[in-house]
């Protein structure tokens, strides 16, 4: 059995030109998959530095900077669309961790009876598409005022982002020690104080982690958004809709641009907290 | 304070939201589909949105697209992931480069991806344009119709773009966290590479990939923006027909909306089972 492995071993080593030849693929893979990464981002950017570019210039005729002039103009209904986007994600973020912190607690910490059922509540959000749900939300919205708000956006992002900000937050307390809240708590500390000097140190990374997943995902909602803003609250993703559907291309690849930034800056940030290692990494981007 | 009124605490406004937005809109749209709903005045449920959406050939030939596609660009991604993640998980210069742009697509929205898919393969966007340069096409027509057309290439490739790093990603964790030792042993059985990796590494991983290729499968089943934009419009997959039917200005419609929108709902559901059970049935190495 060790001759096997050895005459193996051998095999795979010792042929220099099937090792080169099995490189050579390697590289050719390699390029492939960074091509095929890069490539639909490339049109994005030099649209939005292009004046005018027609079939069949390889690269525009004239560039401009028309297209960030215009978005970042007063009159332009850019700059509301990106503040409002922003508020929303921000309002979503402090809400979903307000609600999530606590349930992940329960979750990672805690063996309760019923737990199998609450896992599967918290799940089924992430699987089941938001417009099922939300096409059933409108009509009570609209009778509580809810509709055409930003308040109501909110709540309503809260159901795809909730879920993920949960399930973060039930990995990051699945390997925290509550043993050193007791220690505070026997020092004198009351829950104000252990929370804030004890668990929230303690559960930091996570915290952020979860937060930027949330205002990930709040970001990139679509449809919901569109059926209960109304159209009286423009994000920026309807915004870009709207730009892409009139044949605006430059506006279109300068608003696309503006729109991954953010992401590409939290993942400069967190990227030493992401491995990847759980589903969770799913939802950003959704 | 007893530790089960605690975990209740914690868990309560997390399962609040749950219940009453997930819950209770999908509730909501169930009474509406059978259009009951005391509180507008419909008091008499029916079935007749139902049998108008069974009767409806544009109902299964969305239904039929939208599987087709889901399926589809399911079936690709996980191929390419998995073949991305053995890629990744040897060592060789610009790993991180790699990695990074693979979390990177990731942050980018579904939105953006679509507007980038439209500018790349348009007939007369940038790949056509490169085409023109080589001199394989001469004018825009000649360019495959990947956008609005029939077997939804440019949806289809969308897809691949975001799915592939997702299932990636999560492969290649579980692939780090299993080592080498499991191949070390079937090396020295004398397995060769192929036999390692249909016999050891694809059973192994099969699990974890198989959750992912779930939950990437339900998403592309139940998303909106991507089709809405770079989709044919008739016909069009079940989420914009639903969300058609809803916003059509005969509100008789709506009942059919709700229907539609349970069914994918359902068949989403069909779906967090199949993922529960998966989790439970094979051994978990993530």
């Amino acid at each position: 059995m060790v001759l096997a492995g050895l005459r193996e071993v051998a095999a795979e080593g010792g042929s220099r030109a099937l090792w080169r030849r099995r490189s050579l693929w390697r590289w050719l893979a390699i390029g492939l998959l960074l091509t095929w990464l890069i490539l639909p981002l490339v049109p994005l950017v030099i649209w939005s530095f292009s004046f005018s570019w027609f079939f069949p210039s390889t690269l525009p005729s004239r560039w401009g900077m028309r297209a960030w002039e215009y978005a970042f103009s007063p009159t332009a209904s850019v700059l509301p669309a990106l503040w409002d986007t922003i508020v929303i994600a921000g309002g979503t973020v402090f809400l979903s961790l307000l609600i999530g912190v606590p349930a992940g607690r329960a979750l990672g910490l805690h063996v309760f009876r019923g737990k199998r059922i609450v896992e599967f509540l918290v799940i089924a959000p992430t699987i089941v598409p938001p417009l099922a749900v939300v096409l059933g939300i409108h009509v009570v919205f609209i009778r509580l005022g809810l509709a055409d708000t930003v308040i109501g956006v909110i709540l309503v992002h809260l159901i795809p982002v909730l879920p993920y900000v949960t399930l973060v937050m039930t990995g990051v307390f699945a390997n925290y020690d509550p043993e050193f809240e007791d220690q505070a708590r026997s020092l004198g500390a009351g829950w104000v104080r252990t929370i804030w000097y004890v668990m929230l140190p303690a559960i930091f990374p996570g915290l952020m982690v979860a937060g930027l997943f949330a205002f990930l995902i709040s970001w990139s909602q679509y449809v919901i958004t569109l059926l209960i803003g109304g159209g009286q609250v423009q994000t920026l993703p309807l915004l870009l809709y709207s730009f892409a559907r009139s044949g605006d291309n430059a506006l279109t690849g300068a608003l696309s641009v503006i729109f991954i930034l953010p992401g590409l800056l939290m993942l400069l940030l967190t990227s030493r907290f992401l491995t990847g290692r759980n589903q969770v990494i799913g939802g950003i981007g959704r | 304070m007893s530790s089960r009124f605690k975990i209740l605490l914690l868990l309560t406004p997390a399962l609040f939201v749950i219940c009453v937005l997930f819950l209770g809109g999908l509730g909501l749209g169930l009474a509406r589909s059978f259009n009951y709903m005391p509180v507008i005045g419909l008091t008499e449920p029916s079935f007749h949105a139902y049998i108008a959406v069974f009767t409806n050939p544009e109902f299964y030939q969305s239904l039929g697209l939208s599987l087709y596609i889901s399926i589809t660009s399911t079936v690709i991604s996980t191929v390419l992931a998995v073949a991305c993640a053995l890629l990744l998980r040897e060592s060789f210069a610009g790993k991180r480069t790699v990695t990074f742009l693979f979390q990177l697509n990731l942050t980018i929205p579904h939105v953006v991806g679509a507007v980038a898919m439209l500018f790349l393969l348009s007939q007369s966007g940038f790949l056509a344009r490169i085409g023109y340069l080589f001199g394989i096409i001469d004018q825009p027509s000649e360019f495959p119709e990947m956008i609005y057309d029939d077997y939804a290439i440019g949806i289809i490739l969308q897809y691949v773009w975001k799915e592939t790093p997702f299932i990636g990603l999560i492969a290649l964790a579980i692939l780090q966290s299993m080592g080498d030792d499991y191949e070390s042993v079937a090396r020295s059985l004398g397995a060769n590479r192929w036999q390692r990796l249909f016999y050891v590494i694809i059973p192994l991983i099969t699990p974890g990939v198989m959750r992912a290729c779930i939950v990437a499968f339900a998403f592309t089943f139940g998303a909106f923006e991507v089709p809405y934009l770079i989709g044919k419009t008739y016909p069009t997959v079940l989420p914009v027909l639903a969300y058609q039917s809803y916003t059509d200005v005969d509100l008789t419609l709506r009942p059919e909306a709700m229907a539609m929108a349970l069914v994918i709902a359902l068949i989403s559901t069909i779906l967090i089972v199949a993922y529960l059970r998966v989790s439970r049935r094979f051994v978990r190495f993530d």
